[in-house]
């Protein structure tokens, strides 16, 4: 055939080669003579190599593919709808929508921004040409989960919760943990917030269980929508993760670097896993109605995803660089996801919670018990009758099972640090932040809040470093205040002024709608003003009974 | 027409049962421009929250000296409501990839219809040199544009204004992106092309040398507003419009090239829809119920300061018009207009050119 003449051959014309197209443009910068760039946001990191840029591709193939891809979500969208998609979903999925997509569009916009601050970081424009694209794609990711929450408010039974997210998300006691997640790629040294705890940490090892084990479940519960967004989304991920790769091969090859990497790498996988695997964890094991037992649990997709390949394959690799890796973070986080209970007590906390929250939350069910029990053994002595418990209260006229003594839950302290509470109460620590009391989840969360984000870190001085600050305790806010008030001022109240946004249930009936005076007559507490006002003896004796536990009482 | 069952709900979808709220299918936590919210604000408002919008703790990390991840001091304008503006553009993702996507294939189709009819080796010789040597500067302006503005979209204090200073920054690394390939790509046809020539000429060539500090003036400024407002009210009218309108867009065919001036249009249609948006924002503060007096004398002050900039720049520029064959546009005509366009957006602000 190589004889015949096509009209590919008559046509065809010398381009240049990918390769040299990226390094022309990689040629576009130049070293300021007149007036130098403002270094605004400042690193404690050297970076004396330039990084390389691993993906070699540029804006004239990139917007193309791009708005090929959005071609085919938003293509796949109209005909979700034509097929009546919504008739067929699983409502205690997309209720559970309602938090993930109040928080998931602000880390992402967060991302864009940081792209600001490390392309200024970055010596040559090798990698700028990358960080321009992740930046534009951060912008497509937040704007299209905008986009999908939108679709949802207008085509889902319930569209209360939906219609009030963004205002939501700067409220919740659930929320704040996503705050948590995106403030932290943008505020501090810039290389730990952009590149160690979004790009190396966040998009390399858990976008994997928020892009890809999520919209697995979705497709379960018939909702085809979000797996249509976040694939597609997810599969702009790899650019991403090879910028932050390059990145931190050129910050490697400055030995100074490798202190703050150690802390940052520890700080940046500790505080995922606190976070993500809380969120993501009780979307997929709780949002769920499919008890398929032969399908992974998020325990073993974890160890595929974050164990497996991350650890094994990402990580591990860094000891030869010389940076210490703590091989036994990633253990304890493996026990805490199996041995620990930690999602389920996550799922637990934010299902006492409901009532100032802004979604429906249903109970588990004898169904759901069987399977929990087949994946993670012991599960049901723990929390069946806690669930039994929450259906029963479910119904108006019982008491908010938030202040229900009868169920036997101890209200848990919040993590400093992670902002998830003290939830495994064993390990619960405090520690001290100029001369203030303060309680931690974990050690390693102590560490994280005490020793990391600090202006010296093991002797060295860490000018860059960021503070944790604000209001960070939710209960702190709401200390001595009736919850039916608390919840007005949050504006997780219906339109009629009176019905909650929040349901323990998926009865869509007026009738069985909880409002504010269903609610009215119990006082919010928080628990570290109330453990500060402690005297010493009573606060030790308080925290050696907090790290005790409880048992719910049985559910009869 | 039966009732609408209401319990139990077999379907979840909208209507299948009512109850408060069962209709609440709008954003209730912003208010629109208009009557009704656009699709732009429906996925952009407030996705950035703050303090007053709807930060319950407020920021809850800080950087070493206790501010938060966005403050109002990352400009020296004041503005009592900095929610209120909404980019005239309205774009977000999927228009902003539809519209640089498109632009890509005009501007490929352009170049690679142009190089098979054999139009590089058509272009005048004096035009090429003007292709390789002062095209091949330009790039780096537009690039050091994109990269000033890719900074200040990280400090604004709403979505929106971050947002339009975003795509402003896309479209800006786009067209120098283009503007390098293209290069690349027509220096392929033509013999002795010199594809670096171009950066020798940004770093090295004293015509050059008003555009280069007028631009470094921009990306080092701290100030993300200032960098926005000196890009698209002063740098834009005065030496970008001036440069590709009034030069390469007008030379290029009496000179036998009609490839350039198709690569170059997107850039003035870019100009325009970003032109919109800062005036937007910037009218916004010069008409501001507590702070007018205070931002006009900023904005002004911003305005002799880059009109300084882009004058000795635009100054700089001058002899290459005279160095084509064909010559239709005279420096001191387009300079007329470029003067006019920037008074006519100064006055839209309230602002005055200062004299030289």
């Amino acid at each position: 055939m190589s004889g015949t003449l096509t009209l590919n051959k008559i046509t065809a014309q010398r381009g240049i080669s990918v390769g040299d197209a990226a390094k022309k443009i990689a040629d576009l910068g130049w070293n300021p003579s007149y007036v130098q760039e403002a270094m605004t946001f400042p690193t404690d990191y050297k970076i004396a190599k330039a990084p390389k840029d691993p993906m070699k591709q540029v804006l004239r193939s990139y917007f193309p593919m791009q708005e090929e891809k959005d071609n085919r979500v938003y293509g796949a969208l109209d005909a979700a709808l034509r097929g009546d998609m919504f008739r067929n979903v699983e409502p205690r999925w997309v209720e559970w929508m309602k938090l993930f997509l109040a928080i998931i569009p602000f880390p992402e916009i967060s991302a864009a921004r940081s792209m600001a601050m490390v392309g200024r970081l970055a010596p040559g424009e090798d990698l700028r040409t990358g960080f321009t694209m992740q930046m534009v794609d951060e912008f497509r990711h937040s704007t299209i989960q905008m986009n999908l929450k939108k679709w949802y408010m207008e085509n889902y039974i319930d569209p209360a919760g939906f219609d009030i997210t963004e205002e939501a998300f700067g409220k919740c006691y659930a929320t704040t943990i996503g705050r948590q997640f995106g403030e932290g790629f943008i505020t501090g040294d810039a290389i730990t917030s952009a590149n160690v705890y979004l790009t190396v940490v966040a998009e390399t090892a858990f976008t994997n269980t928020l892009f890809v084990a999520m919209p697995s479940e979705a497709a379960r519960n018939g909702d085809y929508a979000l797996p249509t967004v976040f694939l597609s989304v997810q599969s702009d991920e790899s650019r991403h993760i090879g910028n932050g790769h390059s990145m931190l091969m050129s910050m490697l090859k400055e030995p100074e670097n490798h202190l703050l990497l150690e802390r940052d790498m520890r700080y940046a996988f500790w505080q995922n896993h606190a976070i993500v695997d809380a969120a993501i964890g009780t979307f997929i094991e709780y949002g769920t109605t499919n008890r398929d037992k032969t399908k992974e649990s998020y325990a073993e997709m974890w160890h595929r995803w974050i164990f497996e390949d991350y650890y094994r394959t990402y990580m591990l690799p860094l000891e030869k660089y010389g940076i210490k890796i703590h091989h036994d973070d990633v253990q304890t986080a493996w026990k805490r996801l199996t041995e620990k209970h930690y999602v389920h007590k996550v799922a637990q906390f934010f299902a006492v919670g409901w009532s100032a929250n802004f979604w429906r939350i249903e109970a588990q069910t004898d169904k759901d018990f069987e399977w929990f029990e087949h994946k993670y053994p012991g599960w049901y002595a723990q929390f069946g009758d806690f669930w039994k418990w929450y259906e029963k209260l479910s119904h108006r006229g019982q008491t908010n099972i938030l202040f229900n003594s009868d169920v036997g839950y101890v209200y848990p302290h919040r993590c400093w640090s992670c902002l998830v509470p003290c939830l495994i109460r064993e390990d619960m620590v405090t520690g001290e932040i100029d001369g203030k009391l303060y309680t931690f989840a974990h050690e390693l969360d102590r560490w994280t809040a005490v020793e990391a984000f600090a202006g010296e870190y093991q002797g060295r001085p860490t000018p860059a470093m960021g503070r944790f600050s604000g209001r960070r305790e939710w209960e702190s806010v709401y200390h001595n205040v009736d919850i039916a008030d608390a919840i007005k001022d949050l504006g997780f109240v219906r339109t009629d002024g009176k019905t909650l946004v929040a349901q323990p249930h998926l009865r869509f009936d007026e009738k069985e709608m909880w409002t504010l005076d269903d609610v009215r007559g119990h006082i919010l507490k928080s628990p570290l003003l109330t453990l500060r006002e402690m005297s010493p003896a009573d606060r030790e004796k308080h925290l050696a009974e907090y790290r005790k536990g409880f048992t719910i009482n049985p559910c009869n | 027409m039966t009732a609408v069952q209401s319990v139990p709900a077999k379907s979840g979808a909208a209507g299948a049962a009512v109850f408060p709220d069962s209709d609440s299918r709008k954003y209730r936590y912003f208010e629109p421009r208009s009557k009704r919210a656009t699709h732009y604000e429906d996925v952009t408002v407030d996705v950035q929250p703050d303090p007053e919008r709807y930060l319950l703790q407020d920021w809850i990390i800080s950087f070493p000296n206790g501010k938060g991840a966005y403050t109002k001091d990352n400009t020296a304008a004041l503005s009592s409501s900095w929610h209120a503006f909404r980019a005239p553009d309205q774009e977000w993702e999927r228009t902003h990839y539809q519209r640089q996507s498109k632009i890509e294939t005009m501007v490929q189709s352009v170049i690679a219809n142009g190089r098979k009819s054999g139009a590089p080796k058509g272009f005048d010789k004096a035009w090429v040199k003007i292709l390789q040597n002062h095209l091949g500067a330009w790039k780096h302006a537009e690039f050091g544009l994109g990269t000033s503005l890719m900074q200040a979209q990280r400090y604004g204090y709403t979505q929106m204004i971050n947002n339009a200073t975003l795509t402003n920054s896309s479209y800006k690394l786009r067209l120098a992106q283009d503007i390098t390939l293209y290069l690349a790509e027509i220096g392929m046809d033509i013999p002795g092309f010199d594809d670096a020539a171009g950066k020798r000429a940004w770093l090295e060539d004293k015509g050059w040398q008003g555009t280069r500090e007028a631009i470094e003036s921009i990306m080092g400024s701290a100030d993300y507003l200032e960098q926005y407002f000196a890009t698209n009210i002063v740098f834009e009218p005065l030496v970008g419009e001036l440069f590709r309108s009034g030069f390469l867009m007008q030379v290029g065919s009496p000179n036998g090239d009609f490839i350039t001036p198709a690569v170059i249009s997107a850039a003035e249609a870019d100009y325009e829809r970003n032109l919109a948006n800062t005036i937007d924002l910037m009218h916004l503060l010069v008409t501001d119920n507590q702070h007018a007096a205070h931002n006009k004398k900023l904005f002004q002050g911003w305005v002799n300061k880059h009109v300084a900039l882009a004058g000795k720049a635009a100054t700089g520029l001058q002899p290459i018009w005279s160095q084509p064959h064909s010559k239709p546009v005279q420096y001191a005509d387009v300079r007329a207009q470029s003067v006019e366009r920037i008074k006519k957006i100064l006055g839209e602000l309230g602002l005055v050119l200062p004299k030289e």
